[in-house]
């Protein structure tokens, strides 16, 4: 009986010429091979460095001396408030930005949508650089200031505080929310925006009403990949080059670089890892939700 | 359309030009203003000048030049490599191993560059793999950073490949090398040129994790454009950082030219 049912099944398996179950788990070795030297096993030299203070031994003594210094916890606050605000900001952005490239659109909507995608191409570091001449001690606007008042200086001095960082992030990673938003509202079908418009019903009640619950799953997921980015930004930072303005990454380079204190760097090294790919972990799982 | 009246759309345009325009288009225009400039102290820079270019295309920026250039392309033709492997070989395993494989693969974009780096320096400054202080670091760690965008790209367009084309192709007696090479990477071929643009563009531009490894004979243009600004040579270095975008925008152009070629077929 069960030999004429497996007779009627369709033959299972695959057709002769696809790699088999158990030949594909062999494919797969090789490249997981290579990730595992150049990426897993440095990591896991990381975490053990982390735990071996230079005077030898096994202690949790370097994670101790980190978390109880002030460094730390400063720029702990600073990276986590930095990152919270940047989203913020390019989730308000943004949603601003591409509601118009969208549904107000205008000769050269087109040719904006590419220039954000080029814009994604460029370092940061640019972004910050470029602030010095528009926002620097000599830059464009206290030039324009200076020329239009008299005054011996301009009022803009705020590049080397956090927020010329907050700034430089914004600018730089607002269009990594836009492009899943130009996405989503392309297959968003026009029809339902007109048929409310003809009931009567205004713009912001149709943005807050008909486009926004279709846009949260974007928002939601280029808000938390901005936010993983932010937590991880390090050129920005670094061309800010203030002394006030101190990052993990920044602590992470520091520390190893400028210091040679390697159980340190690895300890706040570990520390960000967690954070950030605890986050990166919520944005899969909001990502693969809201199936984008 | 959203606004009707044509005084409240004129509104909605200047409102988008006015955050715009400062915002995104002013900070690559006053790069490239500043570049040929030689003093910036009122609105606009003064000094007009040739000369930064001519130090940004000779001597050591042109070596920092075809160091990124060769950084990148080594690094992304590795990236696409074991990206590419890793995305096909996973959409052959089964659900519970692929996701897996994904999860690992994708995990170098959670792990901040300046950890990558860390990780990298500690790695191979010790045995059995001594590379500190060669080339081989700085590509080695570009190629982690970058595998990850590569993956990701081609295991999305795996994920959608209709499986009847390899299927049919084998169940006409084509050997699984030749189903790969006729069938499966030609149809991949857009989302691998993407990748591949994507790929280059970031390992151009990687700072974070070059400024830990880099060694003082290969020192790729990022670095050459933070030293400059480091020691106040803002105008040199916006010029370094010119060509470090027009290279980057040339070659992004190349790769799309390879796309829509591709997708014409």
């Amino acid at each position: 009986m069960s030999e004429a049912v497996a007779a009627v099944r369709p033959r299972r398996g695959r057709p002769r010429g696809l790699p088999r179950p158990s030949t594909a788990l062999l494919w797969a070795l090789p490249p997981t091979a290579l990730l595992a030297v150049v990426f897993l096993y440095p990591l896991a030299l990381v975490v053990r460095q982390s735990v071996h203070p230079d005077t030898g031994g096994t202690s949790l003594q370097p994670y101790a001396d980190v978390l109880a210094s002030g460094a730390f916890r400063e720029a702990l606050w600073t990276t986590v408030w930095l990152a919270l605000a940047s989203t913020a900001g390019c989730l308000v952005l943004g949603f601003a930005l591409a509601l118009v490239i969208a549904f107000v659109p205008f000769p050269g909507a087109r040719a904006v949508s590419r220039f954000v995608d080029v814009f994604l191409s460029f370092p940061s570091f640019l972004i910050t650089l470029a602030l010095v001449f528009v926002y620097g001690t000599a830059g464009l606007a206290n030039g324009l200031w200076t020329d239009l008042t008299g005054a011996a200086e301009g009022p803009f001095r705020f590049l080397t505080t956090p927020w010329g960082v907050l700034l430089a992030e914004i600018t730089y990673f607002t269009p990594f929310v836009m492009r899943p938003l130009l996405a989503a509202f392309s297959q968003l079908d026009t029809a339902q925006v007109e048929v409310a418009g003809s009931l009567g019903a205004r713009a912001p009640m149709i943005v807050r009403r008909v486009i926004l619950p279709e846009a949260l799953p974007a928002l939601a997921a280029g808000g938390s990949l901005v936010l993983v980015l932010c937590l991880n930004e390090f050129g920005i930072v670094l061309f800010t080059g203030a002394k006030d303005v101190t990052t993990l990454p920044m602590l992470v380079y520091g520390k190893a670089i400028l210091e040679s204190d390697y159980p340190g760097a690895c300890v706040v090294a570990v520390v960000n890892v967690l954070i950030s790919v605890g986050l990166y972990g919520l944005y899969r799982v909001v990502s693969r939700r809201a199936g984008a | 359309m959203l606004v009707h009246s044509r005084r409240a759309r004129r509104a909605v345009w200047a409102v988008f030009l006015v955050l715009f325009l400062p915002l995104f288009a002013l900070p690559l225009l006053v790069v490239l203003a500043a570049s040929f400039a030689t003093h910036w102290s009122g609105v606009l820079p003064s000094g007009p000048t040739g000369a930064h270019y001519r130090a940004a295309t000779h001597g050591e920026a042109l070596q920092a030049l075809t160091t990124s250039l060769v950084t990148a392309s080594t690094a992304s033709v590795l990236a696409l490599a074991a990206g590419t492997w890793a995305a096909l070989a996973a959409a052959a395993l089964k659900r519970r191993y692929r996701r897996v494989l994904d999860a690992l693969f994708v995990l170098p974009v959670a792990v901040p560059s300046v950890v990558v780096g860390l990780a990298t320096l500690v790695a191979f400054s010790q045995p059995p793999f001594l590379l500190n202080g060669t080339r081989w670091i700085v590509i080695a760690a570009h190629t982690v950073l970058v595998t990850a965008f590569a993956h990701q790209s081609v295991a999305a367009a795996a994920a959608r490949l209709d499986p009847a084309y390899a299927q049919a192709a084998a169940s006409l007696g084509a050997r699984p090398a030749r189903v790969l090479w006729t069938v499966q990477l030609p149809l991949l071929l857009p989302s691998l040129t993407a990748a591949a643009g994507l790929c280059f563009a970031l390992s151009m531009g990687e700072l974070s994790a070059t400024m830990m490894l880099y060694p003082p004979d290969w020192t790729p243009l990022p670095v050459l454009v933070y030293a400059a600004t480091d020691r106040g040579a803002l105008f040199t270095g916006s010029a370094v950082a010119v060509v470090l975008m027009t290279a980057t925008l040339l070659v992004l152009l190349a790769v799309s030219r390879i796309r829509t070629k591709a997708s014409y077929r």
